[in-house]
């Protein structure tokens, strides 16, 4: 292991670097954050963005007064350290119905700061220095640099548009090594859109007994699919106690801002995540628990008119970009298209520069998703209908004048 | 009433300008189908009209509305049906409801300015041999008309690019 001993000295004029912790110093600034700040640069209003992964509706009123209510009545104390018990008892009962998942709400349901705090606990909780986290690319970013900060050894698999993008048994078994120890599985996916069916799960299922692997299965996009229903990894056979159910209130209510998130497992699991989460943010903000118990009791019904507004939207997209001539494939989940940009002959990253520069759209290059990107475009579809058809008219007339 | 029919029709309440095409893309249907569909609502007057919402008081020319309660004796045999049809055949009335309460029509109606309003309501509504009482109110502000919300909204408030 690396150290930072033999670099420390006094302050100097190289700045204040030597000070920080190998980890902190290893892990690179994530590119989603690079390109930001590139677009952001330009300070160009007429830049249409497909790059937002955020719904672009507001959260619903309702959800809004609750909390807005419960404020004026004072409610701003600590909760219990897993979140107020009637929430607790909402999330497992939202996620037995909707998913035919059975978990007590006292022992085995952790409320968090957004989902990206409950995949910090998962692994911070389960990884040791050596083991290896085996993660299906292109991937939400954060999984990467977590497991590194932890001392862990992050595995990319890749997976192709030809498999849309599913893991495949075959490409799960090819890395595995002794060193295995968590599989993340984040269907459906940011950024392909893609999915996994019980029939495709049923295999790595399989794998992951076999090898004893834990696997943290991150489904904050669980109800924003298309055509068939998710299926949690956690409802396979066996798979419970061997999974970490990560989710939480960001896209299917619209509620990013609030940071709400949610982990459910076997109890000695969530257990040794309370105590890391008590230490380090005691509990997740009571604002916003109040508004996730309204959005579990009253907002299914506006939950499903924004999936309904989401596919139309989809369908729009998918059917834009094979217009213009680009490879998509179909995404059954959540708010990305992701289409081939190969046929132009230009990298990931030169082309969304371009993007930017000549036709006045931001969308993320592909690479920075890890292995299996390079090639490919992120374009979240949760943009208004005007916006996505302009965003598409220029699209295509950068294409022609390549 | 099919569901292939509501849908179509909830994209046009939001936009009428979308056109059969991309209406059909949304929902992943036929083109010709669309069409069809709504060849066949505009024949049977389910829809109406492809009509503008206008914030008024952005424009120049600036009316004013007054809602209208009245009381009247239904005519025999005909209910409040004649009543309401001479009510909504002057074109400054705008909205014609039958209500239950107090009160029995509720009648919006649109002026250059006050003395039009009041001279509509003292000259033609009161004067309407089964019209027993009027309660006029002046609209002063319209903040939400037909699910449509007037005022700006406030912009997109997201992050350029985000995770």
């Amino acid at each position: 292991m690396i150290t930072n001993q033999e670099t420390r000295g006094k302050p100097s004029t190289e700045g204040m670097k030597q000070y920080l912790s190998a980890g902190a110093r290893a892990i690179p600034p994530s590119g989603i954050r690079r390109f930001f700040d590139l677009v952001s640069a330009s300070k160009d209003s007429s830049i249409i963005s497909l790059g937002v992964g955020e719904p672009d509706f507001v959260t619903p009123w309702h959800i809004r007064d609750a909390a807005v209510y419960s404020l004026e009545k004072g409610k701003t104390q600590y909760t219990s350290n897993a979140g107020m018990p009637e929430l607790r008892e909402a999330i497992a009962e939202y996620l037995s119905k909707q998913f035919h998942l059975k978990y007590e709400p006292d022992d085995e349901v952790l409320v968090t700061v957004g989902g990206s705090e409950a995949i910090d606990l998962a692994i911070r909780a389960l990884v040791e220095p050596g083991d290896e986290v085996l993660i299906p690319e292109p991937s939400y970013v954060p999984y990467n640099p977590i497991t590194s900060l932890g001392g862990g050894v992050p595995i990319g698999i890749e997976t192709f548009a030809k498999d849309g993008f599913k893991l495949t048994e075959e490409n799960l078994r090819a890395v595995i090594t002794p060193r295995s120890k968590l599989l993340i599985l984040s269907y459906p996916s940011n950024p392909t859109g893609a999915i996994m069916s019980y029939e495709d799960l049923l295999p790595i299922a399989k794998v992951v007994e076999e090898h004893d692997l834990i696997v943290v299965s991150d489904e904050i996009y669980a109800e924003l699919t298309y055509g068939s229903r998710h299926v949690s990894f956690a409802s396979l056979p066996g798979m419970k106690d061997r999974t970490i159910l990560v989710s939480g209130f960001s896209k299917a209510f619209a509620m990013t801002g609030w940071r709400m998130g949610y982990a459910c497992g076997h109890p000695d699991l969530i257990g040794a995540m309370l105590k890391i989460h008590q230490y380090t943010v005691m509990c997740a903000p009571i604002m916003g628990q109040v508004a996730a118990l309204e959005a579990l009791k009253n907002g299914m019904e506006e939950m499903y008119r924004m999936i309904e507004s989401y596919n139309q939207r989809r369908r729009l997209v998918v059917q834009g970009f094979r217009d213009i001539g680009l490879a998509c494939h179909e995404p059954q989940g959540a708010f990305y298209v992701f289409p081939s940009i190969e046929s132009t002959g230009l990298s990931s990253e030169e082309f969304s520069m371009r993007l930017v520069k000549e036709a006045k759209v931001a969308a993320v290059p592909g690479h920075v998703f890890g292995k299996g990107g390079e090639g490919f475009l992120r374009c979240s579809y949760a943009s208004s209908v005007a916006q996505l058809t302009e965003a598409l008219e220029r699209i295509g007339q950068f294409i022609r004048q390549l | 009433m099919n569901e292939f029919k509501l849908k179509i029709l909830d994209l046009l309440k939001e936009d009428a300008r979308l056109s059969a095409s991309t209406i059909a893309t949304m929902l992943g249907a036929d083109e010709a189908d669309v069409s069809a569909a709504i060849a066949e609502m505009e024949r049977d007057h389910m829809i109406v009209k492809y009509a503008t919402v206008v914030n008024w008081s952005k424009v120049d020319d600036e009316k004013v509305t007054a809602l209208i309660q009245v009381e009247c004796t239904p005519e025999r045999g005909r209910g409040f049906e004649s009543i309401a049809e001479r009510i909504y055949l002057y074109p400054e009335v705008k909205s014609v409801y039958l209500m239950s309460g107090a009160y029995d029509l509720q009648v919006e109606i649109e002026g250059k300015n006050l003395k039009a309003v009041a001279s509509f309501v003292s000259d033609k509504l009161s004067t309407i041999e089964s019209v027993i009482a009027t309660k006029t109110f002046f609209i002063l502000k319209k903040y939400k008309q037909d699910g449509i919300i007037l005022e700006e909204v406030e912009g997109d408030h997201r992050l350029l690019v985000s995770p």
